[in-house]
Protein backbone atom coordinates (compact mmCIF):
# COMPACT_ATOMS: atom_id res chain seq x y z
CA UNK A 1 0.00 0.00 0.00
CA UNK A 2 1.30 3.28 -1.01
CA UNK A 3 1.38 6.03 1.91
CA UNK A 4 -0.72 9.39 0.40
CA UNK A 5 -0.12 12.54 2.22
CA UNK A 6 -3.52 14.56 3.08
CA UNK A 7 -2.20 17.28 0.97
CA UNK A 8 -2.02 15.42 -2.09
CA UNK A 9 -5.80 13.75 -1.62
CA UNK A 10 -6.91 16.73 -0.85
CA UNK A 11 -5.47 18.20 -4.45
CA UNK A 12 -6.51 15.06 -6.03
CA UNK A 13 -10.26 15.13 -5.84
CA UNK A 14 -10.97 17.39 -2.61
CA UNK A 15 -14.94 17.06 -1.92
CA UNK A 16 -14.60 20.61 -1.02
CA UNK A 17 -12.52 23.51 -0.83
CA UNK A 18 -12.09 26.03 2.11
CA UNK A 19 -11.52 29.85 1.04
CA UNK A 20 -12.05 33.27 2.83
CA UNK A 21 -14.44 35.20 1.77
CA UNK A 22 -15.82 38.49 3.14
CA UNK A 23 -19.79 39.70 3.35
CA UNK A 24 -21.33 42.91 3.72
CA UNK A 25 -24.28 42.59 6.36
CA UNK A 26 -26.73 44.74 8.22
CA UNK A 27 -26.32 45.43 11.46
CA UNK A 28 -29.73 46.24 13.30
CA UNK A 29 -29.24 47.81 16.51
CA UNK A 30 -31.46 46.83 19.32
CA UNK A 31 -32.29 49.85 21.74
CA UNK A 32 -35.79 49.03 23.34
CA UNK A 33 -36.38 46.04 22.29
CA UNK A 34 -39.28 46.48 25.06
CA UNK A 35 -41.02 48.74 23.03
CA UNK A 36 -44.16 48.31 21.75
CA UNK A 37 -43.71 49.87 18.67
CA UNK A 38 -40.43 48.39 17.97
CA UNK A 39 -41.41 45.55 15.76
CA UNK A 40 -44.34 47.46 13.80
CA UNK A 41 -41.72 49.75 13.45
CA UNK A 42 -39.36 47.22 11.40
CA UNK A 43 -42.16 45.52 9.64
CA UNK A 44 -43.20 49.16 8.23
CA UNK A 45 -39.09 49.71 7.37
CA UNK A 46 -39.09 46.36 5.81
CA UNK A 47 -42.18 46.92 3.48
CA UNK A 48 -40.65 50.06 1.84
CA UNK A 49 -38.07 47.64 -0.21
CA UNK A 50 -39.67 44.47 0.63
CA UNK A 51 -37.11 42.19 -2.37
CA UNK A 52 -33.96 44.25 -1.00
CA UNK A 53 -35.10 42.87 3.09
CA UNK A 54 -36.00 39.44 2.12
CA UNK A 55 -34.12 37.04 3.91
CA UNK A 56 -31.23 38.98 4.26
CA UNK A 57 -28.80 38.32 7.07
CA UNK A 58 -28.54 40.39 9.91
CA UNK A 59 -26.24 41.10 12.60
CA UNK A 60 -28.01 41.97 16.11
CA UNK A 61 -26.22 44.44 17.77
CA UNK A 62 -26.99 44.58 21.92
CA UNK A 63 -23.96 46.42 22.53
CA UNK A 64 -26.23 49.86 23.41
CA UNK A 65 -29.51 47.83 25.38
CA UNK A 66 -30.39 50.27 28.32
CA UNK A 67 -28.77 48.74 31.82
CA UNK A 68 -32.24 48.82 33.31
CA UNK A 69 -33.68 47.20 30.57
CA UNK A 70 -35.67 43.94 32.06
CA UNK A 71 -34.00 40.42 30.96
CA UNK A 72 -34.30 40.34 27.08
CA UNK A 73 -35.52 37.10 26.09
CA UNK A 74 -33.37 36.41 22.65
CA UNK A 75 -35.05 33.51 21.40
CA UNK A 76 -38.60 35.23 21.36
CA UNK A 77 -36.77 37.69 20.16
CA UNK A 78 -34.72 36.46 17.20
CA UNK A 79 -38.15 34.62 16.23
CA UNK A 80 -39.98 37.89 16.40
CA UNK A 81 -37.35 39.13 13.36
CA UNK A 82 -37.39 36.26 12.05
CA UNK A 83 -41.54 36.73 11.04
CA UNK A 84 -39.91 39.95 9.39
CA UNK A 85 -38.12 37.61 6.65
CA UNK A 86 -34.73 38.75 8.35
CA UNK A 87 -32.47 36.16 9.25
CA UNK A 88 -30.77 36.57 12.32
CA UNK A 89 -27.01 35.23 11.80
CA UNK A 90 -24.97 37.30 14.52
CA UNK A 91 -24.71 39.27 17.25
CA UNK A 92 -22.56 41.56 18.53
CA UNK A 93 -22.51 43.32 22.23
CA UNK A 94 -24.79 43.19 25.16
CA UNK A 95 -24.29 42.17 28.46
CA UNK A 96 -23.28 38.49 29.43
CA UNK A 97 -26.76 36.74 29.90
CA UNK A 98 -28.15 38.10 26.40
CA UNK A 99 -24.35 36.74 25.13
CA UNK A 100 -24.98 33.40 26.25
CA UNK A 101 -28.69 33.22 25.11
CA UNK A 102 -27.58 34.46 22.02
CA UNK A 103 -24.71 31.92 21.40
CA UNK A 104 -26.97 29.19 22.75
CA UNK A 105 -29.53 29.69 19.68
CA UNK A 106 -26.61 29.08 17.69
CA UNK A 107 -25.61 33.14 16.68
CA UNK A 108 -22.03 33.79 16.17
CA UNK A 109 -20.56 36.60 17.82
CA UNK A 110 -19.17 38.89 15.67
CA UNK A 111 -16.33 41.65 16.66
CA UNK A 112 -17.64 44.56 17.56
CA UNK A 113 -16.67 47.23 14.80
CA UNK A 114 -14.70 50.21 15.45
CA UNK A 115 -13.70 52.94 13.39
CA UNK A 116 -11.65 52.78 11.18
CA UNK A 117 -8.64 55.14 11.80
CA UNK A 118 -8.21 58.59 9.96
CA UNK A 119 -4.35 58.36 10.18
CA UNK A 120 -3.69 55.16 7.79
CA UNK A 121 -0.20 53.80 8.57
CA UNK A 122 2.61 54.91 6.04
CA UNK A 123 3.35 51.46 3.78
CA UNK A 124 7.16 50.84 4.20
CA UNK A 125 9.24 49.21 1.40
CA UNK A 126 11.92 46.44 2.45
CA UNK A 127 14.51 48.93 3.34
CA UNK A 128 12.83 50.48 6.13
CA UNK A 129 12.15 53.58 4.04
CA UNK A 130 8.64 55.10 3.66
CA UNK A 131 7.26 54.56 0.34
CA UNK A 132 6.72 57.88 -1.68
CA UNK A 133 3.17 58.99 -1.39
CA UNK A 134 0.92 58.19 -4.33
CA UNK A 135 1.19 61.15 -7.09
CA UNK A 136 -1.55 63.45 -6.86
CA UNK A 137 -4.34 62.62 -9.44
CA UNK A 138 -3.90 64.23 -12.65
CA UNK A 139 -6.94 66.40 -13.62
CA UNK A 140 -9.74 64.32 -16.32
CA UNK A 141 -12.28 66.40 -17.69
CA UNK A 142 -15.50 64.76 -17.54
CA UNK A 143 -17.31 63.17 -20.51
CA UNK A 144 -19.61 65.08 -22.30
CA UNK A 145 -22.95 63.53 -23.63
CA UNK A 146 -25.05 66.39 -25.47
CA UNK A 147 -27.62 63.76 -27.44
CA UNK A 148 -29.95 61.61 -25.77
CA UNK A 149 -29.02 57.80 -25.03
CA UNK A 150 -30.87 55.94 -27.01
CA UNK A 151 -32.08 52.18 -26.17
CA UNK A 152 -29.06 50.09 -26.49
CA UNK A 153 -26.48 52.80 -26.33
CA UNK A 154 -23.41 52.43 -23.88
CA UNK A 155 -21.70 55.16 -22.96
CA UNK A 156 -18.61 54.40 -20.21
CA UNK A 157 -16.87 57.20 -18.73
CA UNK A 158 -13.39 55.73 -17.60
CA UNK A 159 -12.03 57.07 -14.82
CA UNK A 160 -14.07 60.33 -14.63
CA UNK A 161 -17.14 61.76 -14.32
CA UNK A 162 -19.94 61.57 -16.85
CA UNK A 163 -22.56 64.88 -17.48
CA UNK A 164 -25.38 63.73 -19.56
CA UNK A 165 -27.13 66.95 -20.75
CA UNK A 166 -30.18 65.04 -22.17
CA UNK A 167 -32.42 61.66 -21.37
CA UNK A 168 -31.12 58.80 -20.88
CA UNK A 169 -33.79 55.89 -22.86
CA UNK A 170 -35.02 52.65 -21.34
CA UNK A 171 -32.67 50.09 -22.10
CA UNK A 172 -29.24 52.60 -22.54
CA UNK A 173 -26.50 52.13 -19.94
CA UNK A 174 -24.72 54.87 -18.74
CA UNK A 175 -21.44 54.16 -17.05
CA UNK A 176 -18.80 56.25 -15.13
CA UNK A 177 -15.91 55.29 -12.23
CA UNK A 178 -16.82 58.84 -11.13
CA UNK A 179 -20.14 60.66 -10.15
CA UNK A 180 -23.09 60.83 -13.10
CA UNK A 181 -24.78 64.13 -14.01
CA UNK A 182 -28.25 63.40 -15.98
CA UNK A 183 -29.98 66.69 -16.80
CA UNK A 184 -32.83 65.15 -18.02
CA UNK A 185 -34.45 62.20 -17.41
CA UNK A 186 -32.68 58.74 -16.43
CA UNK A 187 -34.75 55.78 -17.60
CA UNK A 188 -31.76 53.13 -18.19
CA UNK A 189 -29.47 51.91 -16.16
CA UNK A 190 -26.50 54.07 -14.37
CA UNK A 191 -23.77 52.46 -12.79
CA UNK A 192 -21.39 55.03 -10.99
CA UNK A 193 -18.28 54.45 -9.34
CA UNK A 194 -17.94 51.35 -11.26
CA UNK A 195 -14.15 51.04 -10.36
CA UNK A 196 -15.04 51.06 -6.81
CA UNK A 197 -15.33 54.58 -5.48
CA UNK A 198 -17.88 54.75 -2.26
CA UNK A 199 -18.13 58.53 -3.02
CA UNK A 200 -19.15 58.37 -6.39
CA UNK A 201 -22.65 59.93 -6.89
CA UNK A 202 -25.77 60.15 -9.12
CA UNK A 203 -27.76 63.04 -10.01
CA UNK A 204 -30.58 63.08 -12.35
CA UNK A 205 -33.48 65.62 -12.81
CA UNK A 206 -36.16 62.71 -12.86
CA UNK A 207 -35.74 59.29 -11.59
CA UNK A 208 -37.21 56.20 -13.46
CA UNK A 209 -34.02 54.77 -14.01
CA UNK A 210 -34.39 50.71 -14.29
CA UNK A 211 -31.03 50.21 -12.30
CA UNK A 212 -28.93 52.52 -10.31
CA UNK A 213 -25.68 51.54 -8.95
CA UNK A 214 -22.58 53.01 -7.02
CA UNK A 215 -19.87 50.95 -6.47
CA UNK A 216 -21.24 48.17 -7.33
CA UNK A 217 -24.35 48.47 -4.92
CA UNK A 218 -27.45 48.29 -6.63
CA UNK A 219 -31.36 49.30 -6.55
CA UNK A 220 -33.55 48.10 -9.45
CA UNK A 221 -36.38 50.17 -10.36
CA UNK A 222 -39.22 47.74 -8.48
CA UNK A 223 -37.51 48.75 -5.29
CA UNK A 224 -37.52 52.60 -5.73
CA UNK A 225 -39.67 54.25 -3.25
CA UNK A 226 -42.36 56.27 -4.51
CA UNK A 227 -41.66 59.33 -3.05
CA UNK A 228 -38.62 59.56 -5.43
CA UNK A 229 -39.89 58.39 -8.36
CA UNK A 230 -39.37 61.02 -11.34
CA UNK A 231 -38.11 63.62 -8.90
CA UNK A 232 -34.97 65.30 -9.43
CA UNK A 233 -32.44 63.48 -6.86
CA UNK A 234 -29.14 62.84 -5.67
CA UNK A 235 -27.84 58.91 -4.86
CA UNK A 236 -24.89 58.21 -2.68
CA UNK A 237 -23.80 55.81 -0.54
CA UNK A 238 -23.38 55.92 3.34
CA UNK A 239 -23.01 53.08 5.41
CA UNK A 240 -23.00 50.58 2.86
CA UNK A 241 -26.21 51.97 2.05
CA UNK A 242 -27.58 53.29 -1.34
CA UNK A 243 -29.60 56.90 -0.26
CA UNK A 244 -32.32 58.36 -2.65
CA UNK A 245 -32.29 62.09 -1.58
CA UNK A 246 -34.36 64.47 -3.37
CA UNK A 247 -32.62 67.85 -4.50
CA UNK B 1 -29.02 65.32 -56.15
CA UNK B 2 -31.93 63.50 -54.77
CA UNK B 3 -32.65 63.07 -51.02
CA UNK B 4 -32.88 59.94 -49.67
CA UNK B 5 -35.06 59.33 -46.56
CA UNK B 6 -35.95 56.22 -44.25
CA UNK B 7 -39.04 54.84 -42.91
CA UNK B 8 -37.95 52.70 -40.00
CA UNK B 9 -38.99 51.57 -36.54
CA UNK B 10 -37.14 48.42 -35.58
CA UNK B 11 -40.74 46.96 -34.59
CA UNK B 12 -42.56 45.03 -36.94
CA UNK B 13 -46.45 45.68 -38.08
CA UNK B 14 -46.36 49.31 -37.15
CA UNK B 15 -46.80 51.02 -40.59
CA UNK B 16 -43.51 51.58 -42.64
CA UNK B 17 -44.99 50.29 -45.33
CA UNK B 18 -48.39 51.55 -45.18
CA UNK B 19 -45.98 54.66 -44.81
CA UNK B 20 -43.95 54.57 -47.31
CA UNK B 21 -46.41 54.27 -50.07
CA UNK B 22 -48.43 57.23 -48.84
CA UNK B 23 -45.60 59.39 -48.26
CA UNK B 24 -43.94 58.31 -51.79
CA UNK B 25 -47.30 58.88 -53.49
CA UNK B 26 -47.75 62.14 -51.29
CA UNK B 27 -44.60 63.56 -52.43
CA UNK B 28 -45.34 62.78 -56.15
CA UNK B 29 -48.60 64.48 -55.92
CA UNK B 30 -46.43 67.56 -55.02
CA UNK B 31 -44.71 67.52 -58.65
CA UNK B 32 -41.57 65.61 -57.42
CA UNK B 33 -39.99 62.84 -59.08
CA UNK B 34 -39.64 59.80 -56.71
CA UNK B 35 -39.19 56.20 -55.93
CA UNK B 36 -40.08 54.15 -53.37
CA UNK B 37 -37.72 51.05 -52.59
CA UNK B 38 -38.69 47.75 -50.98
CA UNK B 39 -35.72 46.78 -48.45
CA UNK B 40 -37.63 43.60 -46.90
CA UNK B 41 -36.29 41.07 -49.04
CA UNK B 42 -37.75 38.13 -49.07
CA UNK B 43 -40.60 39.69 -47.17
CA UNK B 44 -42.05 42.04 -50.46
CA UNK B 45 -44.94 43.96 -49.45
CA UNK B 46 -44.81 47.24 -50.82
CA UNK B 47 -45.35 46.18 -54.29
CA UNK B 48 -48.96 44.85 -52.86
CA UNK B 49 -49.74 48.13 -51.21
CA UNK B 50 -48.94 50.00 -54.07
CA UNK B 51 -51.00 47.73 -56.99
CA UNK B 52 -48.14 46.95 -58.96
CA UNK B 53 -47.52 43.79 -58.15
CA UNK B 54 -48.44 42.23 -61.44
CA UNK B 55 -46.16 44.42 -63.55
CA UNK B 56 -42.92 43.27 -61.31
CA UNK B 57 -40.46 41.31 -63.60
CA UNK B 58 -36.82 42.28 -62.20
CA UNK B 59 -36.21 43.58 -59.16
CA UNK B 60 -34.29 45.70 -56.75
CA UNK B 61 -31.69 42.34 -55.99
CA UNK B 62 -31.58 41.78 -59.79
CA UNK B 63 -30.02 45.25 -60.18
CA UNK B 64 -27.50 44.93 -57.36
CA UNK B 65 -26.18 41.41 -58.93
CA UNK B 66 -25.98 43.55 -62.72
CA UNK B 67 -29.09 40.94 -63.98
CA UNK B 68 -31.04 43.96 -64.96
CA UNK B 69 -30.77 47.67 -65.91
CA UNK B 70 -32.78 49.62 -63.32
CA UNK B 71 -35.34 51.01 -65.87
CA UNK B 72 -35.66 47.82 -66.53
CA UNK B 73 -36.20 47.23 -62.46
CA UNK B 74 -37.89 50.35 -61.52
CA UNK B 75 -42.53 49.95 -62.26
CA UNK B 76 -43.90 53.43 -62.90
CA UNK B 77 -47.08 53.77 -61.00
CA UNK B 78 -50.19 53.89 -62.78
CA UNK B 79 -52.39 56.58 -61.21
CA UNK B 80 -49.76 59.43 -59.61
CA UNK B 81 -46.91 60.94 -62.44
CA UNK B 82 -43.74 60.92 -61.31
CA UNK B 83 -44.14 57.90 -58.99
CA UNK B 84 -41.91 54.92 -59.33
CA UNK B 85 -41.56 51.57 -57.35
CA UNK B 86 -38.35 49.30 -57.13
CA UNK B 87 -40.20 46.23 -56.21
CA UNK B 88 -37.49 43.65 -53.97
CA UNK B 89 -36.90 39.63 -54.47
CA UNK B 90 -39.59 37.31 -52.43
CA UNK B 91 -37.23 34.70 -53.30
CA UNK B 92 -33.62 36.22 -51.90
CA UNK B 93 -32.74 36.97 -48.26
CA UNK B 94 -30.94 40.04 -46.65
CA UNK B 95 -27.73 38.78 -47.45
CA UNK B 96 -28.25 40.39 -51.08
CA UNK B 97 -28.06 43.64 -49.56
CA UNK B 98 -24.34 44.24 -50.18
CA UNK B 99 -23.27 48.24 -49.21
CA UNK B 100 -21.54 48.46 -53.16
CA UNK B 101 -24.62 47.59 -54.38
CA UNK B 102 -26.86 49.58 -52.79
CA UNK B 103 -24.58 52.88 -52.80
CA UNK B 104 -24.44 52.13 -56.19
CA UNK B 105 -28.27 52.20 -56.96
CA UNK B 106 -29.04 55.04 -54.66
CA UNK B 107 -26.56 57.25 -56.44
CA UNK B 108 -27.51 56.55 -59.80
CA UNK B 109 -31.22 57.05 -58.66
CA UNK B 110 -30.31 60.41 -56.85
CA UNK B 111 -29.01 61.25 -60.66
CA UNK B 112 -32.74 61.32 -61.68
CA UNK B 113 -35.08 61.80 -58.89
CA UNK B 114 -35.80 64.25 -56.34
CA UNK B 115 -36.43 61.90 -53.39
CA UNK B 116 -35.73 58.57 -52.78
CA UNK B 117 -38.22 56.57 -50.13
CA UNK B 118 -36.43 53.81 -48.49
CA UNK B 119 -38.93 51.43 -46.79
CA UNK B 120 -36.89 49.50 -44.28
CA UNK B 121 -37.89 45.96 -42.87
CA UNK B 122 -38.43 45.29 -38.84
CA UNK B 123 -35.31 44.61 -36.78
CA UNK B 124 -31.64 45.97 -36.69
CA UNK B 125 -30.20 43.36 -39.03
CA UNK B 126 -28.72 43.73 -42.40
CA UNK B 127 -31.96 45.10 -44.13
CA UNK B 128 -32.54 47.56 -41.87
CA UNK B 129 -28.97 48.35 -41.65
CA UNK B 130 -28.78 49.23 -45.36
CA UNK B 131 -32.01 50.66 -45.60
CA UNK B 132 -31.14 53.42 -43.07
CA UNK B 133 -27.37 53.48 -43.89
CA UNK B 134 -27.28 55.88 -47.13
CA UNK B 135 -30.26 58.31 -45.50
CA UNK B 136 -30.47 61.95 -45.17
CA UNK B 137 -33.71 61.81 -43.55
CA UNK B 138 -35.21 59.41 -40.94
CA UNK B 139 -38.55 59.11 -40.57
CA UNK B 140 -39.49 57.29 -37.45
CA UNK B 141 -42.55 55.17 -37.63
CA UNK B 142 -43.86 54.82 -34.09
CA UNK B 143 -47.01 52.89 -32.43
CA UNK B 144 -48.72 54.53 -29.37
CA UNK B 145 -47.34 51.61 -27.21
CA UNK B 146 -44.45 50.94 -24.81
CA UNK B 147 -42.39 48.17 -26.68
CA UNK B 148 -42.91 50.37 -30.35
CA UNK B 149 -41.46 53.31 -28.69
CA UNK B 150 -38.90 51.37 -26.98
CA UNK B 151 -37.63 50.03 -29.92
CA UNK B 152 -38.18 53.07 -32.38
CA UNK B 153 -35.67 54.36 -29.45
CA UNK B 154 -33.33 51.70 -30.43
CA UNK B 155 -33.37 52.82 -33.94
CA UNK B 156 -32.72 56.03 -33.10
CA UNK B 157 -29.37 54.90 -31.67
CA UNK B 158 -28.36 53.39 -34.57
CA UNK B 159 -29.25 56.06 -36.79
CA UNK B 160 -26.69 58.02 -34.86
CA UNK B 161 -23.99 55.57 -35.11
CA UNK B 162 -24.11 53.24 -37.84
CA UNK B 163 -25.56 55.67 -40.68
CA UNK B 164 -23.45 56.99 -43.34
CA UNK B 165 -23.74 60.49 -41.95
CA UNK B 166 -22.54 59.34 -38.57
CA UNK B 167 -19.24 57.29 -39.64
CA UNK B 168 -18.18 59.66 -41.85
CA UNK B 169 -18.80 62.56 -39.34
CA UNK B 170 -21.31 64.75 -41.58
CA UNK B 171 -24.24 66.23 -40.45
CA UNK B 172 -26.56 63.52 -38.74
CA UNK B 173 -29.51 62.34 -40.16
CA UNK B 174 -32.56 64.56 -39.42
CA UNK B 175 -35.09 62.65 -37.72
CA UNK B 176 -38.70 63.01 -37.87
CA UNK B 177 -41.93 60.87 -35.63
CA UNK B 178 -44.65 59.74 -38.01
CA UNK B 179 -47.12 58.41 -34.96
CA UNK B 180 -49.51 55.85 -36.20
CA UNK B 181 -52.65 54.19 -35.85
CA UNK B 182 -53.39 57.04 -33.09
CA UNK B 183 -56.81 56.29 -31.63
CA UNK B 184 -57.71 59.52 -29.27
CA UNK B 185 -60.56 57.60 -27.89
CA UNK B 186 -58.24 54.33 -26.55
CA UNK B 187 -55.85 57.33 -25.61
CA UNK B 188 -58.51 59.30 -23.22
CA UNK B 189 -59.30 55.68 -21.74
CA UNK B 190 -55.41 55.32 -20.73
CA UNK B 191 -55.01 52.77 -23.27
CA UNK B 192 -52.50 54.13 -25.65
CA UNK B 193 -49.99 56.61 -24.88
CA UNK B 194 -50.68 60.24 -25.41
CA UNK B 195 -48.64 62.35 -28.15
CA UNK B 196 -46.79 63.92 -25.68
CA UNK B 197 -45.69 60.53 -24.20
CA UNK B 198 -43.97 59.31 -26.93
CA UNK B 199 -42.76 62.08 -27.89
CA UNK B 200 -41.40 63.07 -24.26
CA UNK B 201 -39.14 59.95 -24.70
CA UNK B 202 -38.17 59.73 -28.17
CA UNK B 203 -37.50 63.71 -28.12
CA UNK B 204 -37.71 64.24 -31.61
CA UNK B 205 -39.80 66.72 -33.73
CA UNK B 206 -43.18 65.18 -34.55
CA UNK B 207 -43.94 64.64 -38.70
CA UNK B 208 -47.36 63.86 -38.26
CA UNK B 209 -49.87 61.69 -36.60
CA UNK B 210 -51.86 59.25 -38.32
CA UNK B 211 -55.27 57.76 -36.91
CA UNK B 212 -56.39 54.44 -36.62
CA UNK B 213 -58.54 54.00 -39.49
CA UNK B 214 -60.37 51.22 -41.41
CA UNK B 215 -59.19 53.19 -44.57
CA UNK B 216 -55.90 52.15 -44.00
CA UNK B 217 -56.97 48.29 -44.26
CA UNK B 218 -58.94 48.89 -47.35
CA UNK B 219 -56.45 50.67 -49.15
CA UNK B 220 -54.03 47.96 -49.03
CA UNK B 221 -56.15 45.42 -49.67
CA UNK B 222 -56.96 47.42 -52.79
CA UNK B 223 -53.51 47.94 -53.45
CA UNK B 224 -53.83 52.11 -53.43
CA UNK B 225 -51.80 53.94 -51.33
CA UNK B 226 -54.44 55.69 -48.44
CA UNK B 227 -53.11 59.37 -49.25
CA UNK B 228 -55.10 59.02 -52.36
CA UNK B 229 -58.11 58.52 -50.40
CA UNK B 230 -58.48 61.78 -49.57
CA UNK B 231 -61.95 61.66 -47.62
CA UNK B 232 -60.09 59.58 -45.32
CA UNK B 233 -58.57 60.89 -41.53
CA UNK B 234 -55.31 58.92 -42.37
CA UNK B 235 -55.67 59.99 -45.97
CA UNK B 236 -55.44 63.58 -44.96
CA UNK B 237 -53.02 62.74 -42.02
CA UNK B 238 -50.71 61.37 -44.45
CA UNK B 239 -51.20 64.84 -46.73
CA UNK B 240 -50.46 66.98 -43.37
CA UNK B 241 -47.39 65.43 -42.75
CA UNK B 242 -45.96 65.89 -46.17
CA UNK B 243 -46.45 69.58 -46.41
CA UNK B 244 -44.46 69.31 -43.03
CA UNK B 245 -42.33 67.53 -44.42
CA UNK B 246 -41.43 70.10 -47.27
CA UNK B 247 -41.23 72.72 -44.50
CA UNK B 248 -45.30 74.32 -44.57
CA UNK B 249 -46.95 74.59 -41.42
CA UNK B 250 -49.75 72.89 -40.36
CA UNK B 251 -51.62 72.08 -37.49
CA UNK B 252 -51.64 68.84 -35.82
CA UNK B 253 -55.35 67.17 -36.56
CA UNK B 254 -56.75 63.98 -35.41
CA UNK B 255 -55.45 64.18 -31.71
CA UNK B 256 -58.03 64.45 -29.97
CA UNK B 257 -61.56 62.30 -29.68
CA UNK B 258 -64.30 63.70 -31.41
CA UNK B 259 -67.33 64.92 -29.77
CA UNK B 260 -69.99 62.87 -31.37
CA UNK B 261 -73.02 66.04 -31.06
CA UNK B 262 -75.37 67.15 -33.19
CA UNK B 263 -73.46 70.46 -33.51
CA UNK B 264 -69.83 69.03 -34.37
CA UNK B 265 -71.28 66.47 -37.09
CA UNK B 266 -73.08 69.68 -38.64
CA UNK B 267 -70.28 71.37 -39.17
CA UNK B 268 -67.63 68.72 -40.41
CA UNK B 269 -70.49 68.00 -42.87
CA UNK B 270 -69.66 71.02 -43.69
CA UNK B 271 -66.22 71.50 -43.22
Amino acid sequence: MVAVSANQVAERDAPFQLRGNSFTMMVLKVLDPASPNFFPALAGKVRQAPNFFRHAPIVLDFDELPAHAPEVDVAAFVDKVREQYLLPVGFQGGPAPVQEQALALGLVPMPTGRATKLELARPVDSSGQPVAPPPEPVFRPAMMVTEPVRSGQQIYAAGTDLIIAAPVSHGAEVLADGNIHVYGALRGRALAGLAGDNNARIFCQSLEAEVVSIAGLYRVSEDLDQSVLKKAVQIRLNDGFLHIEPL
Amino acid sequence: MGKIIVMTSGKGGVGKTTSSAAFATGLALRGFKTVVIDFDVGLRNLDLVMGCERRVVFDFINVINGEAKLNQALVKDKRVDNLYILPTSQTRDKDALTKEGVERILNELSKEFDYIVCDSPAGIERGALMALYFADHAVIVTNPEVSSVRDSDRILGVLNSKSRRAEKGLEPVTQQLLLTRYDPERVERGEMLKVDDVLEILAIPLLGVIPESQAVLRASNIGMPVILDENSNAGQAYLDAVGRFLGEEVEHRFTSAQKKGLFSRLLRRTA
